[in-house]
């Protein structure tokens, strides 16, 4: 058995965990409920062999032996193991606090990011790696960072979820800030989407994403299009905007308590922030100094990390210190999460940096 | 009266430094601006920032806001005065802000606990009460053995109608913040330390020579070493038939005062150090200036079977033992490539498809010129059975050192490493005490327990429940 047939299976698990999270949350059947976390770590195992299995493949192809062989070093893998702890964050809370509503968030994140890892044809193959990331402290970095970038995940679905929960007339400014996050999100989604559809061209996926984003929409040649485009977005966000009540009492539905939601997003990013701090910052540092002899560049793969590092920084000391709690504090959970987007992906598509090698 | 007035002012402004207020925008501040630079290259030619500002915001108005960023420094933000200001404002709080609360934090630290009246028990923020029978000189062991049991060790005091336990644990968990934030000034010195008394710089060395010096990042500074560096051989692998680099090497030798001192093979992810100045392996590359002293090391095998290895340079003939077959070099590409019409051209300037052009000769009449590739075994064969292998080149390619001198370095890892630490700490331990006093009734004891913790007071308020429960089962069992 390869790796490849065990992903296979996890995705089309948790895309079946998905429907039956879905269906529990509408009809609170028990027996949908097991089921949902059966098949959901029944996916997670497949996934977690198959990373292994891929492990293995890797270096038994590189010689490089197994501490420098972790299958971490591209896009594809990386939002394979960003998935993977998603999951397993999402499966700690459903035993902790014994609640299965919020398997109809995760699973839907975790499914589409699957599925676009399929669609965009990025790159699945075991890539050779350049000399700059053979090196044992990849292994340590990159599981630290994704580790920080799940809780964080987390933290940012709790803390819309808040959101959503309490903003309850449409000219409150949380109201507007989670529709048009969610708008902004959902807009750019679609894009990339026809993006696809529209340059289906056997181009090498690095070159693809960045040379087409966007270019079947806001940044086509023809005004039309991008008139269209444009007015198609803020019909989305006005469509958003006007029915997220909608939202608001599906999200009721979950049996969560605002109390619980906050404490959640409060947790997770206190234990994301010191595992980010020690594993993405301070090992990103001493491995920069092993290979390129600079600790700290400015480059903006590094620069990004350091504005995530603030804005929870902002969150920690906002909270602890200054005792903000609700709404105010959720949004900074959520504008935490968006700066580790952007340094997660939006570095390496939109701007360039000594880490261009990770977008391949 | 006009003093008092001072001082207030004084009082607000040393309050205005030590607040969080000034902590929280100095990190959103700080988060923002930090963005300009991550849009607009760094320290870039004019020439890109134009390109990204007229795409940003259009060909017309791209020359003005160029000519205004400049002024403001965003060509080069991370080093221009209002973002060391900021810096600076950063650390100025962190220390004020520090030194505000220490006072009050290491009191609370070192307080010695002290018995609490029932009163105060009972305002704790976690409390419980449970009655047991038997009197409290018998329930006594019964408590300091459940104490114990939750990792408490317990201090003992009599009382009037029975007694008082009282224990602490992880009070210098309240330090944990303050070597967090402590961290961040040591990381910030080292960094000055290595700005100011330390260099970053880089040199070529071509194979087979040395060097005395380097050249700074910026500007056009020499950097004399005090010793010199060798390249002695530079060697690089790819990924089968492809351009990309597996790795690369270079062997470097140090010499000191004419003596060699140091010899060592470096590598990306594996530099060298001598006198606190390290060499990264950062690229490579052919030097069409040094063709002429380049040697190729051939070996010649005639068909029948005689075997010779030939070191040669560029224009040198050479003779097949063996066989009546002669050659010439002619020319040399670092990295050949034949295109759709046959014609032969150079396409990159690095060693990635080595080959030589020689012209063959049949004693001594001209039979045929053709390239010989390094990575292509099939063009090593000559009709007549004869074979040149393409083994080895050196002497054309250059490695391309960083050179960089940091004292700080240290002084940043021993930051991190207390940041780590005081991370940790804050994070994941807490202050937690615990009050028990016991209060004999009639035939039973009731036990009264309050108790603290600054952080996760829900797990400390289950580590009670147990002790409790604990408590209870002695209870029961004794029964």
């Amino acid at each position: 058995m390869n790796s490849a047939v065990f992903f296979g299976l996890s995705t089309m698990a948790y895309i079946f965990a998905m429907i039956l999270y879905i269906t529990y949350l509408a009809f609170r059947k028990q027996e949908v409920g097991i089921l949902a976390t059966t098949i959901t770590i029944a996916g997670f195992i497949s996934q977690t062999s198959a990373i292994f299995l891929r492990w293995g493949e890797f270096a038994d192809l590189s010689g490089m032996g197994i501490l420098k062989s972790a299958p971490l070093t591209n896009l594809y893998e990386s939002l394979v193991f960003f998935v993977w702890c998603l999951i397993l964050g999402y499966l700690i809370i459903e035993f902790k606090f014994k609640n299965r509503s919020f398997g109809a968030f995760v699973t839907p994140i975790a499914s589409l990011m699957l599925a676009f890892i399929d669609l965009t044809g990025v790159s699945k193959e075991i890539q050779p790696l350049v000399p700059a990331l053979k090196s044992n402290w990849l292994l340590a970095h990159v599981t630290m960072s994704f580790f920080a970038y799940a809780t964080f995940a987390l933290s940012c679905s709790t803390g819309l979820m808040y959101l959503i929960l309490t903003s309850k007339k449409r000219n409150e400014g949380s109201y507007f800030f989670w529709t048009i996050t969610f708008g902004i999100s959902f807009v750019v989604l679609v894009a990339m989407g026809i993006d696809l559809l529209a340059f289906k061209v056997a181009v090498k996926p690095d070159v693809f994403i960045q040379s087409y984003l966007f270019k079947a929409s806001f940044l086509n040649p023809s005004t039309t299009i991008k008139i269209i485009s444009w007015v198609m977005a803020f019909t989305t966000g006005i469509l958003i905007w006007r029915y997220g009540l909608l939202l608001n009492s599906i999200v009721r539905k979950f049996n969560v308590t605002v109390e619980m939601l906050d404490e959640i997003t409060y947790k997770s990013i206190a234990i994301g922030f010191p595992v980010f701090t020690l594993g993405g910052l301070i090992f990103g540092a001493i491995w920069a100094d092993q290979a390129w002899g600079v600790y700290w560049s400015w480059d903006p793969k590094e620069t990004w990390s350091l504005i995530t590092w603030f804005i929870y920084a902002f969150y920690l000391h906002g909270r602890l210190l200054k005792g903000w709690r609700g709404k105010k504090i959720a949004i900074v959970a959520v504008v935490g999460f968006v700066a580790v987007m952007f340094t997660y992906l939006g570095v390496n598509l939109l701007l360039s940096g000594l880490h261009a090698y990770g977008s391949g | 009266m006009e003093e008092k007035k001072n001082k207030s002012v004084i009082d607000k402004f040393w309050d205005l430094l030590a607040s969080v207020q000034l902590a929280i925008i100095i990190f959103a501040l700080i988060a923002l601006t930090s963005i300009i630079g991550t849009i607009l290259e760094q320290r870039a030619d004019e020439a890109r920032n134009l390109q990204v500002l007229a795409k940003l915001f259009g060909e017309s108005v791209a020359p003005a806001l160029y000519t205004v960023f400049n002024k403001l420094g965003f060509m080069d933000m991370y080093h221009s005065w209002w973002f060391i200001t900021l810096l600076i404002l950063f650390s100025v709080n962190l220390i004020i802000c520090s030194l505000d609360r220490l006072p009050k934090v290491w009191k609370l630290t070192t307080e010695p606990m002290a018995p609490s009246p029932e009163e105060k028990l009972r305002k704790f923020l976690i409390t419980r009460e449970i009655v047991i029978k038997g009197p409290a000189a018998t329930v006594r062991d019964t408590v300091t053995d459940a104490l114990k049991q939750i990792g408490f060790k317990s201090q003992e005091v009599t009382e009037e109608k029975g007694f008082q336990f009282f224990s602490q644990k992880g009070p210098y968990s309240r330090l944990g913040v303050f070597i967090t934030h402590f961290s961040i000034l040591i990381i910030l010195c080292g960094a000055i330390i290595g700005l100011r008394f330390g260099f970053k710089g880089y040199v070529n060395v071509p194979e087979g020579t040395a060097t005395n010096l380097a050249f700074a990042d910026r500007g056009t500074r020499n950097i004399p070493l005090g010793f010199e560096v060798r390249c002695d051989n530079f060697d690089v692998e790819f990924y089968g038939m492809s351009d990309m680099p597996k790795e690369y090497k270079s062997w470097l030798t140090v010499i000191k005062d004419g003596r060699e001192v140091l010899k060592k093979s470096i590598a990306v992810n594996d530099p060298l150090t001598y006198e606190g100045i390290t060499f990264y392996q950062s690229s490579y590359g052919f030097m069409n200036e040094y063709m002429d002293r380049g040697i190729f090391l051939f070996r010649l095998v005639s068909a029948n079977g005689q075997s010779s290895d030939v070191q040669l340079r560029p224009g040198d003939s050479f003779q097949i033992q063996g066989s009546n077959i002669s050659g010439k070099i002619l020319n040399f590409s670092p990295a050949l490539r034949i295109d759709e019409h046959g014609h032969a051209f150079t396409y990159a300037n690095q060693m990635n498809n080595p080959a030589v052009l020689i012209d063959f000769s049949e004693s001594g009449t001209r039979t045929l010129t053709g390239w010989i590739l390094k990575r292509h075994p099939e063009t090593w064969q000559l009709p007549n059975g004869d074979r040149v292998e393409f083994l080895d080149y050196w002497g054309v390619e250059f490695t391309g050192l960083q050179v960089r001198k940091d004292p700080g370095v240290w002084i940043v890892y021993f930051g991190c490493i207390a940041m780590s630490i005081g991370l940790f700490i804050a994070f994941f331990m807490s202050h937690r005490k615990i009050w028990v006093k016991l209060i004999e009734e009639k035939n039973s004891t009731k036990i009264l327990v309050g108790a603290t913790a600054n952080k996760n007071r829900a797990a400390f308020e289950r580590k009670i429940d147990t002790l409790l429960s604990l408590l209870g089962r002695k209870e029961k069992g004794e029964k």
